[in-house]
């Protein structure tokens, strides 16, 4: 089966990394086994898939200011709610229109493709969101070798105000059903059968769809220049990129080494990546090996030349800082540790955030009619004034070791947005010891706490850190 | 729109305060009765002589049924009331209110709180459902941040500062060691208070009220009833409330160094009174000093020192139990404990004390009788989003 989208294409993209880093030679000494080189990305306490995916999408939205996507995909293997929709926290905290539909496609890597896809077969503007977060038991390869984060694409017809960065020339799917991993819904942990075996059906199939691509494109491998393989199985991404005929130095590393798998945000993360770098007119393929073989042939425009990522992979890659491996456990659910001798809090009303879901989930305050800014909204009749994107300033700040949280201490600041409104408000992605008066924050939506299985998701400010949003 | 108070037209008779403590053997029930019986033989009167009730308690019980059921009271009109930390105030302000009104003919205002019970250390608001983005932060964390403010805006060194605000709290330990009603009577020196670890911002829990269980209550008639009870009535000259509407909170104009509510409920009850110059026509004043920083800024807010200044007048000694002012001659929030609910009536218990020269010989004041008004402050809430309660009371009419 052959797609051709004629200059149907990213025209936008996000990535989102968490702050934290666990080093993989740190894991042996605690877990008795496991662990390795390098480092592996690692989501906050206060982030899930779903807050990782809304910061990944909210850099493709802002990236695109002139585009407004009237679908939204959200794709992820371990989604924060079953039964209730994920998307629709996204949706809100983007502020789409209620128009705009909002779903999951969930529980698999290769759900993302299955996202991707509907996006381009949609017949107007869609954002793709994925994220992940990776992990297995302590000691295990799956902990080591995965990594937390989250990527977005903006899919629509090129337009002069959003023109495709980005063109999918080509996409070949092979479908397969075979046992390589699996886990059941509630495992901490997959499973994988013998490596070999995967392996072995994964080469083949990745072989199989890079000949079917070349074959209804016409190209001869040589016309590629870039090549991503990513999927669950490491050894089978590897074996299928030295087998491909592409040179080896067109085959893009995916941060196996500083990031992790990210699993079911890996293929348009790393893809990501590749666009932040490539000049117009080069061609990637975009091989993923998951339940499968999809092959999509991706060709950059002139436009990419203008265009200027917000917050690149590289950069953020380059700006995190490490997290203990008991702390990464605790954070986890893996080592449970003495809670704060707190009440724990109680959990948020249902009916009282569907009352505010503009405040709760799109940080929108209120303007009255003298330009004063009020956080969170005043009722009357003055306008919406969404906060997200604003940057603030810390005025005053305290560190609360008595507050119940899941990571004691709280740190807790008054920040002054740019262009007014003051919200005293939690920090995080930050040590006590670097926080200052004056220190410049950004807002990040993050899951507060989880109370009777609901997670109150909320925003909170965190330091801006040279990732570009400053200019 | 006016405040006029209700100046010398209504007096305390009596009243009954139990040690604040960790009253492991005792309910909040049994903390009633203790206080209620106590007031009502000061006053030599009984319950069933008594009008009304006012029952304030901010989250050990609900409704006035609590009171009635806790002292066998039958067919009486008792309400309960909260107002925050300041509760225990707005239950004696509602009693002296129906009083004056005339409804009734006398009045018991009583607060209780039995914070112990819980199995939490400290104090824990009771969870009200909302939309989950309302602040998390300790009360201590709260006012931590007003001291790096203060230190900020009037060019005080940390350290200074640390030293000040350990001062505040050796104080109040000074005091609150003389007081057997108190819950730790324990004197601290400025050293020892300064080496404690933090716990929220630079404070640690020896800048905190301590946590007790509690008891107080006040017996009120018509001024010109009060003969009837004792030879030494206390007269209520002014009852001031402001409840702040949280606008500080977002205010970008706030800068955590005064409490805007506490200035207006200051100026509100120096009018009522006709107080002129507090520092120099009241005897002694009983502040909310929740935490150090709380008793640092209130001297501002409340007139007794000029703005920036109170740090050195704390330093030198002014509030002191023997000093122009003496502030918190009981031990305070910091060493007499807070129980919520009891704590704006334990204030004017210490004064009932006082200004009748009951207090004993070892924290007695020595501006009394010269002056012939005393202080209450009690608040609730946090920089930014208080109620404020204050009233002064005299021990002479006019």
């Amino acid at each position: 089966m052959r797609y051709r989208f004629t200059m149907r294409g990213i025209i936008s993209w996000g990535t989102y990394l968490p702050f934290r880093r666990l080093d993989r030679t740190t894991i042996a000494s605690v877990a008795g086994s496991g662990g390795g080189k390098g480092t592996r990305t690692v989501a906050s306490y206060d982030e899930d898939t779903t807050t990782l995916g809304v910061e990944a999408a909210r850099v493709a939205l802002r990236d695109c200011p002139d585009a407004h996507p009237l679908s939204l995909w959200f794709a992820t293997t371990e989604p924060a709610y079953l039964d209730k929709t994920n998307a629709t926290a996204i949706h809100a905290a983007l502020r789409l229109d209620s128009g705009v539909p909002a779903y999951d496609a969930l529980g698999s890597i290769r759900s993302t493709l299955g996202a991707l896809r509907a996006a381009l077969d949609s017949s107007s503007t869609s954002l793709v969101v994925t994220a992940d977060r990776r992990g297995s038991l302590p000691g295990s390869p799956d902990e080591s070798a995965g990594g937390d984060g989250a990527s977005s694409v903006l899919i629509g017809d090129d337009a002069s105000d959003a023109p495709v960065l980005a063109e999918i020339v080509a996409w070949e799917s092979l479908t397969e059903e075979f046992l390589d991993r699996w886990r059941t819904p509630g495992d901490l942990r997959s499973r994988q059968w013998e490596e070999r075996f995967g392996e072995t059906r994964y080469t083949d199939l990745g072989a199989r769809a890079i000949a079917a691509l070349l074959s209804t494109t016409g190209l001869a491998i040589d016309a590629i220049d870039y090549l991503i393989v990513v999927g669950p199985h490491d050894r089978a991404n590897s074996a299928v990129a030295k087998k491909s005929g592409v040179a080896s130095d067109r085959v893009v590393d995916t941060f196996g080494t500083n990031v992790g798998n990210t699993g079911a945000a890996a293929p348009l993360l790393v893809l990501a990546s590749v666009l932040e770098r490539a000049l117009p007119g080069q061609r990637i393929l975009l091989l993923v090996l998951a339940d499968g073989a999809d092959a999509v042939l991706v060709r950059t425009t002139p436009a990419i030349s203008q265009h200027k990522p917000s917050r690149a992979v590289s950069v953020q890659i380059a700006a995190g800082a490490p997290v203990a491996y008991g702390k990464y456990l605790a954070w986890r659910g893996l080592l449970p540790v003495e809670p704060p001798r707190r009440p724990e809090p109680a959990r948020p009303s249902s009916s009282a955030a569907a009352r505010n879901t503009e405040w709760k989930f799109g940080f929108v305050g209120s303007e009255d009619e003298d330009g004063v800014v009020h956080l969170p909204p005043a009722d009357g009749e003055w306008s919406m004034r969404p906060m997200s994107e604003v940057l603030g300033t810390i005025v005053t700040f305290t560190i609360d070791r008595l507050a119940y949280s899941q990571s004691p201490p709280v740190v807790f600041a008054v920040v002054d947005f740019d262009g007014g409104g003051r919200l005293p408000v939690e920090l995080t992605d930050v040590d006590p010891e670097d926080v200052a008066i004056g220190g410049r924050v950004e807002m990040t939506f993050r899951k507060l706490f989880t109370a009777d299985g609901i997670h109150n998701y909320f925003w909170k400010a965190r330091p801006v850190r040279g990732n570009g949003v400053e200019g | 729109m006016a405040s006029h108070g209700i100046r010398d037209r209504v007096a305390i008779v009596g009243m009954g305060c139990t040690r604040f403590a960790e009253h492991w053997d005792k309910s909040a029930d049994d903390l009633l009765r203790d206080a209620a019986s106590a007031a009502l033989a000061d006053a030599g009167t009984s319950r069933q002589d008594i009008d009304a009730y006012w029952l304030g308690t901010a989250q050990s019980g609900m409704s006035g049924i609590m009171l009635a059921k806790a002292l066998g009271l039958e067919g009486k009109p008792v309400s309960r009331v909260e107002n925050y930390c300041a509760t225990g105030s707005e239950a004696l302000r509602q009693a002296a209110y129906a009083v004056a009104s005339g409804a009734y003919d006398s009045a018991m205002a009583i607060g209780v709180e039995k914070v112990k019970d819980s199995g939490y250390q400290g104090l824990n608001a009771f969870p009200i459902p909302t939309d989950g983005t309302n602040r998390t932060l300790t009360a201590a964390a709260m006012f931590s941040m007003v001291a790096p403010a203060y230190a900020r805006k009037y060019g005080v060194p940390m350290d200074e500062m640390k030293r000040v605000l350990a001062r505040i709290a050796s104080k109040n330990h000074a005091n609150g060691a003389r007081n057997p009603r108190a819950q730790f009577r324990r004197e601290m020196s400025v050293d020892q208070i300064c080496a404690m670890p933090s716990v929220a911002g630079d404070l640690s829990v020896f800048d905190c009220a301590g946590v007790a269980d509690g008891a107080a209550a006040a017996i009120v008639v018509r001024a010109e009833d009060a003969h009837r009870y004792t030879d030494k009535p206390l007269y209520i000259k002014a009852l001031s409330l402001v409840a702040g509407n949280g606008s500080g909170l977002t205010d970008p104009e706030y800068d955590y160094t005064t409490f805007p509510e506490i200035v207006a409920c200051a100026q509100d009850a120096y009018a009522q009174a006709g107080v002129t110059d507090p520092r120099s026509q009241i005897a002694m004043a009983e502040v909310h000093d929740c935490f150090t920083p709380t008793e640092l800024v209130l001297m501002e807010d409340l007139g007794f020192s000029e703005r920036g200044e109170a740090w050195r007048e704390i330093e030198a000694g002014a509030f002191d139990i023997d000093g122009v002012l003496p502030v918190n001659p009981d031990g305070g929030l910091k060493s007499f404990g807070h129980p919520i609910g009891a704590s704006g009536l334990r204030m004017m218990f210490e004064v009932w004390l006082q200004m009748r020269g009951e207090a004993p010989d070892d924290r007695r004041i020595s501006t009394w009788p010269e002056r012939q008004l005393a202080l209450t402050h009690n608040l609730g809430g946090y920089p930014g989003e208080m109620v404020s309660f204050v009233s002064i009371l005299g021990s002479s009419l006019g």
